[in-house]
């Protein structure tokens, strides 16, 4: 047995290698004992060694355990299985449980050696085949085997009978169309006497319940009478060595049955109305000193409040929680926790009682109770209560552990926003949390208070002043930070000038260069990431206007940024810069204060929204290509989501944070196969012209194709390009004042729109555009127009191209295309030319529709590209 | 039902794994690397449930070890802490005021003796004596069999049958 003479024998014991690897002292010399065990292990398997072949098994589910790949050993579970013996087939059976799971298809090769071991004469073997098949089979397996179980549950011996009930609830989990084969004999099962027969039996019998409604019709006939004698003589029984658990009867027994009893009861007066007696009588008599009385109690207060029960009997339930509530044990506060959030629904008057003790579980030592009580109390609030709590809990968030504080920030912004009668209690809230925990605030929600703030004039100056002077408090909170900055920028003269004060304010004294300072500070600070600083350049261009004479410095500090290395910020701060420089006359009105946001508006999308996002990624209407707000190296635009909420442009209703920005790729590809509409605009009906280029404005942050060149680009207002300016409701001038007006050279527009494809209904025209530096690449902007008299709706637009071009996609400016020419539709293209100069563009087009709900389809080819694309 | 019962020490060394939901190995030990840093990390006077990834685990320490078991949120907590308790008093029984060494080196007696309480993540027997009968039964199954076979030429002889 020496491993030094030869290291591929198979000979150390199973203890002396657990000696050896536990006498290694570092990693290393462990990892190099279990290399040796595992070489040996696997030469004695390419020999097919038989006689170490259980030792070794043993070894490897060992060498599993410590984390060690064992695949090699999977065979020989099989092969240990396949032998005669019991004590191969034991640990074969071990080893298959542990080193295998239902997902690898080796298991499929076991299915004949299980259907034979069940078949055994040996009641321990049978035993171990129906463990192992209870324990890992998969659907196809649970299919093949299911009449070996069926006929073991009624078997003589009651062994091999509760472990083939145990078998069958996996057998009924993986296929549920099978749980009326079981149903018979899971109901003859109930007459045993042997408790554990009757324990499995009962807990095949909840899970029929849930995998047929037959099955639950035909126990709730046949076995609910069975069940409440099971339940009357294990709790009347005297001193029963065998199961007592503290001086209680098998308190196994009695909770599963009262768990089935809920589950045949639940919506059945006639059952509740049956149970009734017994129910009370467990509830009163379980001592509830210890922890398996306490768990008994605990299911039957489940129970209760579970079915149709009497009030009498609720009444019981809740002064079992109540008690429970009290007591030292943190076990069983923790489960009061629990129930009273069932209870809420049943009886909210008797849980609000308890809502000072709750309150103080918040505030509890140990996180898992925190949880539940902050879940429970925040089903607790209603408009009476919701300040007193508030304040607890915003009080508490200053001292709460740093983890806490998300569940925490997320909770109390949710209760401040569901019960904000009182928009100046709303904000106060809002700016202390913002305060206190901004970091941990989730974007929509900080968001939602800029839409409310824009929609309260009267309180715009409490806002930009309170936030103020929080910004000098507590200025590492992000979110903090960008509803302040944003304020700063909208309301920056209320700051300056205490405007519409309120009676409760003090005033304060804040010259024009302090309130520059205090956005300066942010665009300057390194922890703020891009999306603060972009909002801090923003703020800083309506400033130069609140303030003229700032606008002098404004322009210095916008203009640092213009080498910034984020292309987003580069890009604004040029543009910026150019603004403040070349088009004063314009200035002012451009950088008005932003309309007013439509609240409600905003409000049903968000909750839309997050239902989508809640229920699936895939939903479409939620995330739309339009709703990507987040770039991969841009920056949302920071009022963009409210904004575009605002013109009802309703793809654009996901939060920014709740947009994964990877899923992009996988909507335009959809829209380029057609699969995924793009965007039925329900609530937007037919844009007019007008919104069609807002839209694309806002799309600032919204179009992941284009980085935008940082020089700016003129084009004619029917297909306006991505332009990062601050909506005003002038902003159509501004683009015709901006394209009389700018006067950079752009040698780059020589290209001529062509008509690229024209039929009796439909004409498509394609400009260009092409980035300096890049001549591959080029941006076509299509633009649709209906001829026909009636409206084409669902119009996608699809293009294919040769291989040695890239093409992509970005979404439609709407699916509804409106007749006789009255407004386009507007869709950008992205192509990449990889053999330019070689090989003109070409490409095919095909456009469907709907006119009056009829589909349509016309399809092209392209080829009047212009030359040099 | 019960997902999985993990054994760990206080030093974070696995000494029993059983899955009753199929995870993949690579999840497997992610899992238990999550399960470990939750439990290990919670004082003594604490609750014994900890909430994770939308589960419930119960766990309770046994000298150097603890015991978990994950379950969900609907089952009953006091109940699996019974059943911890349970499966624990039973190998006292079984190896008589067992240790965390007797676990180590006989690791596949733990795993028989839980097999013979748990099956599909669902409890078997609430009778300790049956579970020890149980298992005594098939130790000596498996001892006669060794001393039937005690050449080797035996045991070659009856797996090539």
């Amino acid at each position: 047995m020496d491993l030094a003479i030869n290291p591929f024998s198979s000979g150390t014991r199973l203890r002396d290698m657990i000696r050896s690897i536990r006498a290694c002292k570092t990693a290393a010399e462990e990892r190099a004992v279990v290399r040796r065990e595992c070489a040996a292990i696997r030469a004695a398997i390419s020999e097919s060694d038989q006689d170490y072949r259980h030792r070794n098994m043993a070894k490897l589910m060992f060498i599993h355990m410590l984390g060690y790949p064992t695949h090699f050993g999977q065979m020989e579970c099989l092969k240990l299985i396949a032998a005669a013996g019991f004590p191969e087939k034991r640990i074969g059976y071990l080893g298959l449980m542990l080193l295998l799971d239902e997902r690898q298809e080796v298991l499929m090769l076991v299915t004949n050696s299980l259907k034979q071991d069940l078949n055994h004469s040996n009641q321990f073997i049978v035993g171990l085949a129906l463990c192992a098949l209870g324990n890992i089979c998969s659907a196809e397996m649970a299919r093949d085997l299911a009449p070996e179980v069926e006929r073991l549950l009624q078997n003589r011996d009651p062994n091999t009978k509760k472990k083939a009930a145990l078998c069958s609830i996996r057998i009924v989990r993986k296929v549920p169309d099978l749980a009326e084969n079981f149903m018979g004999a899971a109901a003859s099962l109930l007459k045993e006497k042997h408790h554990g027969v009757l324990i499995s039996a009962v807990q095949l019998c909840t899970e029929l319940c849930k995998a047929s409604t037959e099955a639950l019709e035909y126990l709730r006939k046949n076995s609910l009478e069975g069940l409440v004698r099971i339940l009357r003589d294990v709790s009347n029984s005297s001193y029963a060595p065998e199961y007592d658990v503290a001086g209680i009867t098998d308190p196994f027994l009695h909770i599963r049955v009262l768990k089935l009893m809920r589950t045949l009861s639940q919506g059945d007066a006639d059952c509740s109305e049956y149970i009734n007696d017994i129910l009370a009588q467990v509830a009163t008599k379980t001592e509830s000193n210890k922890n398996a009385g306490n768990a008994i109690l605990y299911e039957c207060v489940e129970t209760i409040m579970g079915i149709e029960a009497t009030s009498g009997l609720r009444v019981l339930a809740i002064n079992i929680l109540g008690r429970f509530l009290s007591n030292r044990d943190n076990n069983i506060r923790y489960v009061a926790l629990n129930m009273l959030m069932k209870a809420i629904a049943v009886d909210t008057q008797a849980v609000q009682r308890h809502r000072a003790t709750i309150l103080e579980c918040v505030k509890d030592a140990d996180v898992s109770i925190r949880k539940r009580a902050l879940e429970l109390v925040y089903l607790l609030v209603n408009d009476t209560n919701v300040k007193p709590l508030t304040k607890e809990l915003v009080d508490y968030l200053e001292v709460s552990d740093q983890d806490f504080k998300d569940d925490l920030t997320a909770k109390i912004c949710s209760i401040v926003e569901k019960f904000s009668q009182d928009k100046l209690w709303y904000l106060d809230q809002m700016f202390r949390v913002l305060s206190l925990a901004g970091n941990h605030v989730k974007d929509d929600v900080w968001h939602a208070l800029i839409v409310l703030i824009s929609n309260a004039s009267e309180l715009q100056g409490y806002s930009v002043r309170s936030l103020y002077k929080a910004l000098q408090a507590c200025g590492e909170q992000e979110s903090l930070v960008r509803v302040a900055v944003w304020c700063i920028g909208e309301y920056g003269e209320m700051l300056v000038n205490n405007v519409s004060m309120l009676d409760i304010e003090e005033p304060i004294t804040v010259t024009e260069s302090d309130a520059v300072d205090a956005v300066e500070v942010y665009l300057k600070r390194y922890s703020a990431d891009v999306t603060t600083r972009a909002m801090c350049l923003v703020s800083l261009l309506k400033l130069s206007s609140r303030f003229p004479p700032t606008s002098e410095r404004i322009k210095e500090i916008v203009a640092q940024n213009k080498g910034n290395t984020v292309l987003e910020l580069q890009q604004r701060s040029i543009e910026f810069s150019s603004i403040i420089q070349r088009h004063q006359s314009i200035k002012s009105s451009l950088l008005e204060r932003m309309p007013v946001l439509d609240e409600a508006n905003y409000l049903v999308k968000r909750a839309a929204s997050m239902q989508a996002t809640v229920s699936s990624v895939k939903s479409a209407p939620a995330v739309t290509p339009g709703g990507q707000l987040k770039l991969p190296n841009g920056v949302a635009k920071p009022p963009a989501a409210p904004l575009a909420d605002l013109l009802d442009l309703s793809s654009d209703d996901t939060p920014v944070t709740t947009s994964a920005p990877t899923t992009a790729p996988n909507d335009f590809l959809q829209d380029l196969l057609g699969i995924g509409l793009i965007d039925s605009s329900p609530a937007g009906g037919a844009p007019s012209t007008s919104t069609d280029i807002l839209m694309d404005l806002l799309s600032i942050g919204s179009t992941p194709v284009q980085n935008g060149p940082p020089t700016s680009n003129f084009i004619p207002p029917g297909i306006a390009e991505t332009k990062p300016v601050p909506v005003t409701p002038q902003v159509v001038d501004l683009l015709d004042g901006l394209s009389s007006s700018t006067s950079l050279p752009d040698g780059n527009a020589a290209y001529p729109t062509i008509t690229a494809f024209q039929s009796a209904t439909l004409r498509i025209t394609f400009s260009f555009k092409k980035q300096p530096g890049k001549p591959q690449e080029t941006t076509i902007n299509a633009t649709f127009t209906n001829l026909a008299t009636t409206t084409f709706t669902d119009f996608v637009f699809q293009a294919a191209v040769p291989k040695f071009i890239q093409l992509r996609l970005d979404p439609a400016s709407s699916s509804t295309l409106p007749a006789s020419g009255n407004g386009s539709v507007t869709q950008s293209l992205s192509v990449t030319n990889n053999q330019h100069g070689q090989k003109p563009l070409a490409m095919r087009i095909r456009v469907s529709y709907k006119v009056n709900g009829e589909d349509r389809l016309e399809q092209g080819q392209v080829s009047n590209f212009p030359a040099g694309l | 039902m019960i997902h999985f019962v993990l054994l760990i020490s206080r030093q974070g060394k696995v000494r029993l794994t059983k899955w009753y939901t199929p995870y993949p190995q690579k999840q497997r030990s992610k899992v238990i690397k999550e399960i470990s840093a939750l439990v290990l990390t919670r004082g003594p006077k604490l609750c014994n449930f900890v909430d994770w990834q939308g589960y419930r685990v119960v766990y309770k320490r046994y000298a150097s070890l603890y015991f978990c078991m994950c379950i969900d949120p609907a089952d009953n907590e006091l109940e699996t802490l019974q059943i911890i308790h349970h499966y624990v008093e039973i190998l006292d029984r079984y190896f008589g005021n067992v240790c965390e060494l007797d676990l180590i080196f006989n690791f596949h007696k733990a795993y028989f003796i839980l097999d013979e309480i748990l099956i599909a993540g669902e409890l078997q027997e609430s009778n300790k004596k049956a579970v020890l009968r149980l298992v005594t039964t098939q130790d000596a199954l498996v001892e006669a069999a060794k001393e039937e076979a005690s050449s080797l030429s035996n045991i070659i002889a009856q797996a090539t049958k």
